[in-house]
């Protein structure tokens, strides 16, 4: 009994251990935006000045023109990455079973490629058409790696709807656009939105292949934007509350990300 | 009969995947108004036929027509027919109203239109009411009735059904039948119906296709398919049967598990070999008498709810089923007789396996893809091709498929009274067909052998005579 007692402790103190190891660093930052001291690690008593100063003018103009950038990038390549991924599921979804296992296997290299190899390929490619760098290179740049996730997100609707409902569509008088329009669309998209919310989160966190295909005219990310700030020396301290508003936007989305997935996983169960 | 009462017209169709054939050359023709029902076990094309029709898939070859319009081309949202399919296939993010409205909306009638059709639909289907309900809220019956009157709202001319009850429990199923044959009287449209419960056929059809193996066995009304089953698959399928080898030794006169009866067929010739076929309920079974044509020991005996169903064994080694409404002890000695128009008579399809082959050497001679070895060749040495034949019984099926020189799955089984015959579908995909008396699954798998004093050489039939 109390062998069993302390074995259940030490399993929970070992996940909170880990846990806490994980998560220190971010707790850290968070802790610390709530604080004036311009030194991290100086607690100067609690504050919300640094969070009022990222949002009243007195902020860098470079680093609120970062965040803008970061979120029109994000935007223009969750969007159109959206549109492809999921009518290349579509297309995989319907090809013979020997094509969809190599195209699905393609469609898995660009996320198994360490991004450096990707932003640096994507930069040669670029420079070797005679492409400018600037906007345009960044969100192709990001639409290419995004495209995957997609795909994956995409391709279990297809899967689990009754594959008899196309034919259906068509059998009612549907013409094949109708079909996709009235049928297909409406039943993959729950898996659809998820794509383009994990489209938007690897866009917005990208900092390899952004540093690669972002040119020298001066445009920042905020990854970019933060790496160069970090390296003139020392972070600015409205990185700090910036981090926390990041990190619990992404949070928000992964949890309502987790919910709609559980929840149609459920509705599959009952039904 | 005039062209136009034709609503369906099936030329030549065949359908192949990769090397695989599921349709042979299948012609049929459904009369307008007509309940017509595809019936095979699972396997044999009937819903690839089916979907033919429908459009979903393009016939290999051949010609399908629909109300006199050639639409062998024709996609299928042109064609004018309906399907209701096995598993609904409602649409999950519509209701059942706009489910129903669906293709009305298409074709973009007015609204007020729409919703008095829909209405009347749902009250076809004996859903009024559901309108606003959520489909995957509905039991598997109501669904089944949603998609039903969400393709019978169009106004089809045919409706075509896929196995559409096969997913209910039995005691909604029987419903459902009387319902689809109420409707089917009511609207007067065209139903072609799929199924593999030769009981809901036989209840439903006007008129019964059976297929196997991509081929129609045999087309007729229920009652034509029960009585004359035209080969020894159609007899087995439909209904309980006893199927025995049988010598047609002239004109009425049969015999069989070793007895002679009389019987009504003629044109056979003399000492045919045929499939005889005795329904179970036509096995007079009494007392051993004057009247007893033969006897037998009765093996078992269960009660079926109306009558009893037994086996009786014979002394000769057949075994018969008999349906009497009058139980005999297991154990017990009974006579048994059968009216001669009550034996039916079928010639064989085939009395031996026949192959053509390609000499390898003097004792060699490859068939199926495999190399067989034979008695030595002589006469026939210097001709690359001939024919090979081989008796069922001598066909040796091994458990462990490493043990036969090719490989194969058992595909049917046929009771012949003392014996199983089976088809082997080997896997190159050609049939082997085997006699024997142990016990086999379908879809087993098994090893073939053929002993080479079983492989009799013979000239191909063309050049029988050079």
């Amino acid at each position: 009994m109390n062998r069993k007692q302390a074995a259940t402790f030490l399993g929970k103190a070992y996940l909170w251990v880990l846990l806490l190891m994980l998560y220190s660093p971010i707790l850290i930052i968070m802790v610390f935006s709530f604080t004036e001291a311009k030194v991290l690690g100086n607690w100067t008593g609690f504050s919300t000045k640094l969070y009022a100063s990222l949002f009243s003018g007195d902020m860098h103009r470079s680093l609120t023109n970062a965040i803008w950038n970061s979120l029109v990038i994000a935007l223009g390549a969750a969007t159109v990455s959206t549109g492809l991924g999921s009518l290349a599921a579509i297309g995989l979804f319907n090809m013979r079973p020997r094509a969809r296992q190599t195209v699905r296997f393609i469609n898995t290299i660009p996320i198994l490629n360490p991004d450096i190899i990707t932003g640096v390929s994507l930069f040669l490619l670029f420079v070797s058409l005679g492409i400018s760098q600037g906007y345009t290179t960044v969100v192709l740049a990001h639409i290419t790696f995004c495209t995957p996730y997609v795909v994956l997100s995409v391709l279990p609707r297809l899967r689990q709807m009754n594959p008899n409902l196309y034919e259906a569509a068509l059998d009612l008088g549907a013409t094949p656009f109708q079909a996709l329009r009235k049928v297909i669309i409406p039943e993959i998209r729950p898996g659809v939105i998820s794509g383009f919310i994990l489209a938007f989160t690897l866009s917005v966190d990208d900092f390899a292949v952004t540093v690669f295909t972002i040119g020298n005219e001066g445009i920042e990310t905020l990854s970019t934007y933060i790496y160069a700030d970090a390296r003139k020396g020392g972070l600015t301290p409205e990185l700090r509350p910036l981090s926390t508003i990041i990190f619990a936007t992404v949070l928000l989305l992964l949890i309502i990300v987790n919910i709609r997935s559980a929840r149609t996983g459920k509705k599959r169960q009952d039904g | 009969m005039r062209k136009s009462e034709y609503i369906i017209r099936v030329k030549n169709v065949s359908k192949v995947y990769g090397d695989k054939t599921v349709l042979n050359q299948v012609s049929l023709d459904v009369r307008k108004g007509e309940f017509v029902t595809i019936l095979g076990p699972s396997g044999c094309g009937k819903t690839t036929l089916l979907r033919l029709i429908a459009g979903f898939q393009p016939a290999t070859s051949g010609e399908i027509s629909i109300a006199g319009n050639n639409v062998t081309q024709t996609p299928p949202h042109r064609r004018p027919v309906n399907t209701v399919f096995q598993r609904y296939a409602l649409f999950p993010h519509l209701n059942v109203y706009n489910n129903i409205a669906f293709g009305l909306k298409l074709k973009k009638l007015s609204s007020v239109v729409i919703a008095g059709k829909v209405k009347q639909a749902l009250r076809m289907v004996g859903m009024t009411g559901y309108e606003y309900r959520d489909v995957d809220s509905l039991s598997g019956g109501q669904q089944q009735r949603v998609a039903i009157a969400r393709a019978i709202v169009n106004e089809p001319e045919v409706l075509l059904l896929d196995e559409p009850l096969a997913a209910l429990d039995l005691k909604m199923r029987k419903d459902m039948q009387m319902e689809l044959r109420e409707m089917h009287k009511s609207l007067g449209i065209t139903f072609v119906y799929v199924t593999h419960d030769q009981e809901e056929a036989l209840t439903l059809s006007d008129r019964i296709i059976v297929m196997s193996e991509g081929r129609i066995q045999q087309e007729g009304t229920p009652i034509d398919i029960y009585n004359e089953p035209s080969n020894a698959f159609v007899a087995d399928f439909i209904g309980e049967s006893n199927i025995l080898d049988g010598i047609m030794l002239r004109d009425r006169l049969v015999s069989f598990a070793g007895y002679e009866f009389e019987c009504v067929d003629e044109g056979f010739g003399e000492n045919a070999p045929v499939d005889v076929v005795i329904r179970p309920e036509d096995l007079y079974i009494f007392e051993p008498s004057e009247a007893t044509q033969f006897t037998g020991i009765v093996s078992s005996c269960i009660f079926k709810g109306v009558h009893y169903e037994m086996m009786v064994q014979t002394p000769g080694g057949y075994e018969f089923m008999v349906q009497n409404y009058h139980p005999f002890e297991t154990g017990r000695e009974a006579g048994l007789l059968v009216k001669p128009a009550d034996i039916h008579v079928m010639r064989k399809e085939r009395v031996c396996n026949t192959f053509e082959a390609r000499s390898v050497d003097e004792t060699h001679v490859e068939f199926l893809g495999t190399v067989f070895e034979v008695r030595p060749l002589d006469d026939i040495r210097n001709r690359k091709s001939f024919r090979v034949e081989i008796d069922f019984d001598k066909i040796i099926l091994h458990d462990n498929e490493e043990d036969g020189q090719l490989t194969g799955e058992v595909c049917f089984i046929l009771y012949k009274g003392n014996h199983y015959h089976l088809t082997v579908s080997t896997d190159s995909d050609e049939d082997i067909f085997a006699d024997t008396s142990d016990v086999w699954d379908n879809g087993d798998r098994v090893g073939i052998t053929i002993p080479p004093a079983a492989i009799r050489v013979k000239p191909l039939t063309c050049g029988a005579n050079e």
